[in-house]
């Protein structure tokens, strides 16, 4: 035996035994993923493509199954109080993030001075947001109450007058948005004093050498480098603005008439009041792709805005 | 007469004969025991009930430790609000599978949906057993009720409660201005405008404004008219003259007589507005009267007036709703829930309701009982207007499948006329947008 063919042999043998234990190695993972992907699989995939073939069916409950391709689909775009319903959530959704958006921020930097009793005041701002949303509804809507609530008094107390709130078309979506703001100002607070906790304090001190007031300091160092963090914000606050449901079912059920009824809630009448599973499976879906789209687009600003600050490669 | 409120020797020995089988019950074991009803028949047996949450239910959950001291049959029963009920009896039932075995259900709303999924048992068979059912039993219903129950062949549930629509009125209110009650829809306007006064916020007239609550108030207005929203073969009359009077009668009273922001309010609310003496007249179900004559809830205790509907142009009509109470086909404990729906509707629950204001039952025995009348705790103006309305009822509501459409399109059509909408326009395109709707649910 040559030292060639032995050193061959050697490294053949060693070869068979890594390619053994990869496959050893491959095996074994299994046992550990299993139990997730069939979790996922059973509480994510499947139901997805059960909207997804229930979409494309004309099924009442209690009625056989009749597959109807996309025709639910077709009918959605002659449906008007679907599109006024895309309408109204957009809008509802534009001002139930820029509200909490301006106002948590603004509480944020509040929040962020040193002041007596700062933690207990911080403490009494984030309450709104533990609160139960149906419980929430309850009050607000007795507060709303044009001949009972609270709102009117206050307002008759400065000499304005009464206002209709949710149970005028014209104030519904506005009166809302209060509540969403009220509810969820806090959660942006939380997530833009994290941002303002981490910033580094040296670009301040040159700052105030080189003689920025306040709104330069800012507008040119703060806002920039808590981008980031408020965009995390103003994410998370649109899919959830977006998806609200409860807050508006219990305060309105999408009245007076439809004015306040966003998609989810005509998604709900149509699903569970008038039964129609496959037409509703089919805004389902649309109303799940609006959500992906609004996100994407949300999450490459991000990206984009991490780029040009330098925070992402 | 003898009853459960004047028992014979007889009865009287009987009922002390049950010892303790009967211990803590009414006077349901007296009635029961002289009965030939085997009540222990279904013995050990265990039933899920689901109700409505309302009076109706609150009544039947708090005696129901009776039926089964009487039966021997142990219940399960849950109250859920009344929408959400109507949803999840309709999802469990069309599974095959349902959680209950009896079903508390809304015939103005879902009589023809059930009958269509055929999701009720026939209880014929269980009325026609003397071994299940004391003689006369269906007899004792009045027609109306009967009409909700039948199917075209069988009987579905049993007729458990009406409820008429009246005008509540504040006699206070009434009185301040010198007026009378309304006995026409042209006084009843008159007198509502008449009545208000934004200065004091006092107005003069509150009925439901919000969507799919408020379409039985332009139902039942077109009822004066001699009109429904749907003829017998189904045809949609939502256009037509007397439906475009109804939704401008509505519109007017809703807009000139009515509390700021009414678009919004369903009965909680124009009974909250009620109760702190700012309306003077509330277009709703009598089975919401009691809180008015509670002094702990009511600002207008022994002030309310229990009218009649006016007339119309063209007639005199009180929109009517009622409750039932069925076996579900699906429940193997079909005989028990059975026993339970009749213990459900017997005289002497019948009596409770009655006598509570809770609702009004539907058997002639107990609401030509000068004794049962006699109990009852509400003013007699309360009494006097069940019999009123009951001599000029008409259903309300079309017995079609999609009510809760029907409610919702029309509903929504409504609520845009308090905005200021046109009518005649709104009706015709809820009209355009329901047709295909009930075209559908009747095909499949």
């Amino acid at each position: 035996m040559t030292l060639a063919s032995a050193g061959e042999r050697r490294a053949s043998q060693q070869a068979r035994r890594l390619s053994g234990s990869r496959k050893v190695g491959r095996i074994s993972y299994w046992p550990f993923v299993l139990p997730a992907l069939v979790v996922v699989s059973a509480v994510v995939v499947f139901p997805w493509a059960f909207t997804l073939w229930m979409s494309v069916s004309e099924w009442k409950v209690g009625e056989p199954y009749h597959f109807v391709g996309f025709a639910n689909y077709l009918r959605l775009l002659h449906d008007q109080r679907f599109l006024q319903s895309i309408g109204r959530t957009l809008l509802y959704t534009v001002l139930s993030v820029v509200a909490p958006m301006v106002i948590g921020t603004l509480a944020a930097l509040l929040f962020n001075e040193k002041m007596p009793a700062r933690g207990l005041l911080r403490g009494i701002f984030v309450m709104p947001m533990m609160a139960t949303p149906v419980a929430i509804a309850l009050v607000w809507t007795m507060m709303f109450h044009p001949q009972l609530g609270v709102l009117n008094y206050l307002l008759s107390l400065i000499g304005l007058d009464p206002q209709d709130w949710v149970f005028a078309p014209d104030t519904v979506i506005a009166s809302l948005v209060m509540v969403e703001t009220w509810q969820w100002s806090p959660l942006v607070m939380l997530i833009v004093l994290g941002g303002l906790a981490s910033l580094p304090a040296d670009p301040y001190e040159s700052a105030r050498i080189d003689g920025a007031n306040a709104f330069q300091r800012f507008w040119y160092l703060t806002l920039p480098m808590i981008l980031p963090f408020l965009l995390v914000a103003m994410t998370i606050r649109m899919i959830d603005a977006l998806k609200s449901f409860d807050i508006i079912y219990a305060i309105t059920q999408g009245g007076p008439g439809t004015a306040s009824e966003t998609t989810n809630l005509y998604l709900y009448s149509v699903a569970f009041a008038y039964a129609e599973i496959g037409y509703g499976s089919a805004i389902a879906v649309l109303f799940f792709l609006l959500i992906v789209v609004l996100s994407l687009v949300l999450l490459h600003v991000r990206e984009l805005s991490g780029r040009i600050l330098g925070t992402t490669k | 007469m003898t009853g459960i409120w004047t028992p014979t020797r007889r009865q009287f020995m009987a009922t002390t004969a049950t010892g303790l089988a009967t211990a803590g019950m009414g006077g349901f074991g007296a009635a029961a025991a002289t009965s030939s009803v085997d009540w222990k028949k279904f013995a050990g047996t265990t039933l899920e009930v689901n109700l409505i949450k309302s009076p109706r239910g609150d009544i039947l959950q708090k005696y129901q430790s009776e039926f089964e001291a009487l039966t021997g049959i142990k219940v399960n029963s849950e109250q859920i609000p009344e929408q959400q009920q109507r949803q999840k009896a309709v999802i469990e039932l069309s599974s095959g599978k349902p959680s209950f075995d009896v079903v508390h259900l809304s015939f103005h709303v879902q009589k023809r949906q059930f009958e269509k999924g055929g999701w009720l048992a026939d209880l014929t068979p269980f009325i026609a057993d003397p071994a299940l059912t004391p003689g006369g039993f269906w007899d004792d219903f009045g027609e109306a009720g009967k009409a909700f129950a039948k199917d075209t062949n069988k009987i579905g549930g049993l007729p458990l409660s009406v409820d008429y629509w009246i005008v509540y009125y504040n006699k206070e209110l009434f009185e301040k201005k010198g007026l009378k009650y309304p006995t026409t829809f042209e006084e009843l306007e008159a007198t509502a405008i008449a009545l208000t006064d934004p200065k004091t916020q006092t107005y003069g007239f509150a009925a439901r404004g919000i969507k799919n609550a408020n379409t039985p108030v332009w139902t039942t207005f077109m009822l004066g008219h001699d009109s429904y929203s749907v003829d017998a073969s189904g045809k949609l009359l939502t256009e037509t003259a007397a439906a475009i009077e109804a939704a401008k009668l509505y519109q007017r009273l809703l807009t000139k007589a009515s509390p700021r922001g009414i678009s919004g309010y369903n009965w909680m609310e124009c009974q909250s507005a009620f109760l702190q003496g700012r309306v003077g007249m509330w277009l709703d179900g009598i089975g919401f009267a009691p809180p008015l004559e509670d002094p702990e809830k009511s600002r207008v205790v022994g002030k309310v007036g229990y009218g009649v509907m006016p007339k119309g142009p063209k007639a005199h009509a009180s929109g009517t709703f009622g409750d039932g109470i069925g076996v579900a086909a699906a429940s193997t404990k079909q005989g028990a829930g059975y026993l339970y729906c009749q213990w459900a509707v017997s005289k002497e629950m019948g009596t409770r309701l009655l006598q509570t204001g809770s609702g009004v039952p539907f058997r002639n025995s107990i609401l030509n009982d000068p004794q049962v009348k006699a109990g009852v705790t509400m003013p007699g103006g309360w009494v006097d207007a069940i019999a009123g309305s009951a001599a000029v009822s008409r259903l309300a509501l079309p017995v079609i499948i999609p009510v809760a459409e029907f409610r919702d399109v029309f509903g929504i059509a409504l609520t845009n006329m308090i905005s200021g909408a046109d009518p005649e326009a709104e009706l015709k395109r809820a009209t355009a947008e329901f047709q295909p709707i009930l075209e559908r649910s009747e095909k499949g």
